[in-house]
């Protein structure tokens, strides 16, 4: 009765997971999505709960420790989750996201060792394969995860580290730890450990050596596809513990970062194979690195009187947000200078590129946390035939997604990927702090046209004179 | 190289395939230019302000067209006053370019060819990206929309905007658009700064948005056939679908003082959507603007470059709108012109030089040194809805690498041999948890696939809160009670997960809670429009 009680429950729950993601995929509905996970959620957790008294009912004696484990761990985790979502920036996002992983990877590990080490359980290879699958892919997440973070904070740096032979080396820690699984499947339970423990640690490795390998300019598709690594290491647990909720939600939230690194590969014209094993750009910047050290050609310099004019004559202005604008920190002035421009009648929109910032969809968040309203916020295909109607662009700290060489220059490592067309606008301004080359290392052509400005300098006190200096012309009107 | 430009000799054809400006642009090319003797009148360009660029002036045609290179016309060759034809005039081997249907002029090509000409046809010109400034067509729609509804304003005896005067009040005019093409939506935008209200029709329901973005009502028309042809163009229905058309046309048409009819599909008759019927119920003084005329007209009772008032109602069926405004028209023209020139022009050898792998050379060339390469490779379908004015964006990049089946096949086999493996042995369980997993990777893929980008942190967020369901694993093992290792581990599992499940719920909620509309936006208008 109860066990077919906990069956319909785990039933419910997958399906409001699903639910869940489907009502995530718009605007309408993703507030109530995000509420039927929580419901969800908490079903399993209560289910399974009683379970648990249920199991131990045959052992009394030990399962007050457990109880006590069982309060703690889920009080201090929720605490520390609170806070975690309370107090992170938006902009520091990508660093969440990446260290949320992390947790699921660990999770996995710890789980696949804690079933392996469970005393008086029937063994079998079955099993045990799956307890080793699971282990692998959930060290591969939790350390990939950790550099992801790393990366994304800025305390490593977005160059990819190139080992000569890197692919071999991945090859023969692969090979290794299938190795170790043979002899793993093959020993007694607590022997095996050992095994278990070496092929953890290689694993570990390997998470780190593949994502340093990766640019910085990829992490949107790494921090997708360590998603997508979290939800297979949950997909395993489920195997090993013969629990189908966990392996539908693995399931799930697997082929979901599976799609999320999809689309943001396409977004970049990229193979996801060539991010899965790193080293993007290698051979072409290596290439060009000489030219990009020798600037094209002369910018335009201009200050913010003379851009501030510019956009005062306007009818229509794009904003182009980029990385640099999250890094500044230049939401809200960007939302009090754009809501100036309206106020005057000038047209303005934004223009978000797929794979803007570090994030999927990184861009959006910042503006939606501006208040910048979402209707007037357009992806790629929704604007590009629309730069050339416009009078004015402001591209705030974005880059290679601006860069006209990703449609012209056969040579350029960025060609081929969809740019948005800014440079097609009457006048472009770019806001930088500096001649720096964007993340993919690729200088970038349309600093040196004719019709661009350049302002440089820290883009939140760029765009707050520029805002203040509209208010100040209120005044004087 | 000398490029010759000759007067216009049809009727009622007051444009000029070069104007001063543009001359000097050729001329810079390093080409030299020669203008017959007043080929610029029509559009008010006199040849003083040519000799001015450097151009030489020319007295009479037959000097022209047996020195000149290359010609640049606007109308394709015809036969002159003096009985001779302007083929024949061409020096032989020279270039043409010029607008020339060649679907509709297949002698003309013929005695081309004998003259061993290199013909470029304005009007083969592919839709895509980087041909958009060499669009001729696009340009000359434009002129004609707006003309259409000058004209329109001008026989039609009443104010176009609405007022409220000392005088008493005025409706504004009703204005239907058929066919939101360049010229339907520059007509639109016309009519609307004149202070119209506008509707308009198209069977391509991907122009919606562009007619709306101008101000008009777009008329809804469902049918189960797209009237999304070839590159762009709108394709010809069948019998039912025109009968249906017709209809919701004479049902608007009773409410409307102006309609300006553009519906043309290319090398065929215009359909007549407008019935002599929909004419009758028209309110005296109605206005009908025919720009099919010249393929037939859209209304049955258009009469070629007349203006007739049947019922009421007065028909104009001009076909030279673009002449009618010559000097703008030739402005553009030439501004065309002169962009396919600068492509297919050569500085080093300042000649011209085509390239035939380039799709733009390949499509606008009907004949190569006398050798018909008309019809071109067909184009590559357009990479999303067809707009108009602009053009769909196919990225003039290289292509797209094929996809590769066989790699798709191999994982397919590989996966096969695996489930097959798997089901040799392994426990049924085993089996029966796969099966789940493999359908739930299917509801993943399909649930996830239409989500708005600007979602994809959101919904990273949740799935990573879900993704903490791994805590029930944990939860589950510490069946085993105690405080050895695995409750320990167990512990350390839970804890790491509902952090997760935690903060991933939360930070969702708080994110979602910033995404917001400007209070004024109205109806549900999604703000994506998903990966397609």
């Amino acid at each position: 009765m109860l066990v077919s009680t906990q069956s319909l429950v785990y039933i419910a729950s997958a399906l409001l997971f699903i639910l869940s993601l489907r009502g995530l995929s718009t605007q309408e509905s993703a507030r109530r999505g995000n509420t039927l996970g929580i419901v969800g959620m908490a079903l399993a957790l209560l289910v399974t709960c009683v379970a648990l008294t249920r199991e131990g009912a045959d052992h009394p004696a030990a399962m007050p420790a457990a109880y006590a484990i069982l309060a703690a761990a889920i009080g201090v985790g929720t605490l520390v989750g609170a806070v975690l979502a309370a107090r992170v920036a938006m902009t520091s996002m990508p660093e969440l996201v990446a260290v949320l992983h992390s947790f699921v990877g660990a999770s996995a590990v710890l789980v696949g060792m804690a079933s392996y080490l469970e005393p008086g359980q029937p063994r079998s290879v079955v099993h045990e394969i799956e307890v080793f699958a699971g282990v692998f892919i959930g060290a591969l997440t939790f350390t990939g995860s950790i550099i992801a973070y790393f990366k994304l904070r800025g305390s490593l740096g977005g160059k990819p580290l190139l080992l000569p032979g890197r692919h071999l080396i991945n090859a023969a820690m692969v090979a290794a730890c299938i190795y170790l699984g043979v002899l793993f499947t093959g020993a007694e339970a607590p022997a095996g450990l050992t095994y278990l423990l070496i092929m953890t640690g290689i694993s570990a490795v390997l998470g780190v050596h593949l994502v340093m390998a990766i640019g910085g300019g990829d992490m949107p598709v790494v921090v997708s596809l360590l998603n997508s690594y979290s939800g297979w290491a949950a997909a395993a647990s489920g195997f090993m513990l013969s629990n189908d909720l966990l392996i539908i939600t693995g399931a799930l939230v697997g082929s979901s970062g599976a799609i999320l690194s999809y689309i943001m590969c396409k977004a970049m014209n990229r193979s996801i194979w060539n991010v899965v094993f790193g080293g993007f750009g290698a051979a072409p910047s290596g290439g060009s690195k000489a030219a990009k050290t020798e600037p094209a050609g002369k910018v335009t310099e201009a200050n913010v009187e003379q851009v501030a004019q510019l956009l005062l004559g306007a009818r229509s202005v794009i904003v182009v947000p980029g990385y640099g604008m999250a890094v500044a920190q230049a939401q809200h002035p960007t939302k009090t200078l754009t809501e100036g421009l309206e106020a005057r009648g000038i047209e303005v929109r934004y223009a978000i590129h797929p794979v803007a910032g570090r994030l999927p969809g990184h861009m959006n968040v910042l503006l939606a946390e501006a208040s910048v309203s979402y209707d007037i916020v357009k992806e790629m295909d929704e604007i590009n035939a629309d730069f050339e109607k416009t009078d004015v662009v402001l591209i705030i700290g974005a880059n290679d997604i601006v860069n006209p060489s990703a449609l012209t220059d056969v040579d350029s490592p960025i060609y081929g990927m969809p740019v948005l067309e800014a440079w097609k606008a009457a006048r472009v301004v770019m806001l930088k702090r500096g001649m720096a080359a964007g993340y993919a290392g690729v200088d970038n052509a349309i600093c040196y046209n004719d019709n661009t400005l350049m302002l440089f300098g820290d883009a939140k006190k760029s765009i707050q004179a520029l805002a203040s200096r509209l208010a100040a012309d209120d005044k004087a009107g | 190289m000398i490029i010759g430009i000759p007067r216009e000799i049809a009727q009622n054809e007051r444009r000029v395939a070069a104007t001063p400006t543009l001359v000097a642009k050729i001329i810079k090319l390093g080409a030299e230019v020669i203008v017959e003797a007043g080929a610029g009148e029509g559009a008010q360009l006199l040849d003083g302000a040519y000799a001015e660029t450097g151009a030489r002036i020319v007295a009479d045609a037959a000097t022209l067209w047996a020195e000149a290179d290359v010609v640049l016309k606007v109308r394709a060759p015809m036969l002159r006053a003096d009985g001779k034809h302007e083929a024949d005039l061409i020096k032989e081997g020279a270039h043409l370019i010029s607008f020339v249907w060649p679907a509709q002029n297949k002698a003309l090509l013929e005695q081309l060819a004998e003259r061993k000409v290199t013909l470029l046809a304005m009007d083969m010109m592919p839709r895509i990206t980087r041909a958009q400034k060499m669009d001729a067509l696009s340009a000359m729609a434009n002129v004609v929309g707006y003309r259409a509804v000058v004209e329109a304003a001008a026989q039609f005896g009443r104010f176009f905007p609405g007022q409220i005067t000392a005088a008493g009040k005025v409706k504004p005019a009703q204005v239907m658009i058929i066919g939101a093409g360049v010229a339907g939506l520059a007509a639109i935008a016309a009519a609307r700064s004149l202070g119209a209200v506008v509707r308009a029709f198209d069977t391509r329901p991907a122009v919606r948005e562009q007619v709306q973005s101008l101000g008009a009502r777009f008329l809804e028309f469902r049918f189960d056939e797209s009237g999304e042809g070839e590159g762009g163009y709108a394709k010809q229905m069948s019998d039912a679908y025109l009968a249906a058309e017709q209809t919701l046309i004479a049902e608007n048409a009773k409410e409307v003082d102006i309609i300006v009819s553009t519906a043309v599909i290319p090398g065929a008759d215009a359909p007549k959507l407008i019935t002599s019927g929909a004419v009758v119920s028209m309110r005296p003084g109605s206005v009908i603007i025919d720009l099919a005329a010249e393929q037939g007209g859209n209304c049955a009772l258009t009469e070629r470059d007349k203006v007739v008032e049947r019922f009421g109602v007065k028909i104009v069926g001009y076909t030279d709108l673009a002449s009618r405004m010559a000097n703008q028209s030739s402005e553009l023209y030439a501004t065309v012109v002169y962009n396919l020139l600068e492509e297919i022009w050569s500085a080093d050898k300042k000649a011209i030089a085509l390239d035939l792998g380039d799709e733009v050379h390949r499509h606008v060339l009907v004949l190569h040194n006398g050798e018909l390469t008309w019809p071109p490779p067909k184009p590559r379908p357009p990479s999303h809805a067809p707009r108009p004015e602009k053009k769909p964006v196919v990225v003039a990049a290289a292509p797209p690498p094929p996809r590769s089946n066989a790699a798709g096949l191999a994982v397919g086999v590989i996966l096969a041999t695996l489930l097959a493996t798997a089901g040799l042995f392994a426990p049924a369980d085993f089996l029966a948890h796969l099966t789940v997993f493999l359908l739930a990777c299917v509801v993943g893929w399909h649930v996830v696939w239409n989500v708005s980008p600007a979602l994809h942190t959101p919904l990273m967020s949740v799935t990573n809160a879900i993704s903490g369901i791994i805590l029930v694993g944990g939860v589950l093992l510490l069946r085993v009670g105690g405080l050895g290792a695995t409750t320990m581990l167990a512990g350390a599992a839970i804890l790491l997960a509902m952090i997760n499940v935690a903060g991933g719920f939360l930070v969702t909620s708080r994110m979602l809670k910033m995404f917001r509309r400007a209070p004024g936006a109205k109806e549900a208008a999604p703000a994506h429009g998903g990966h397609k």
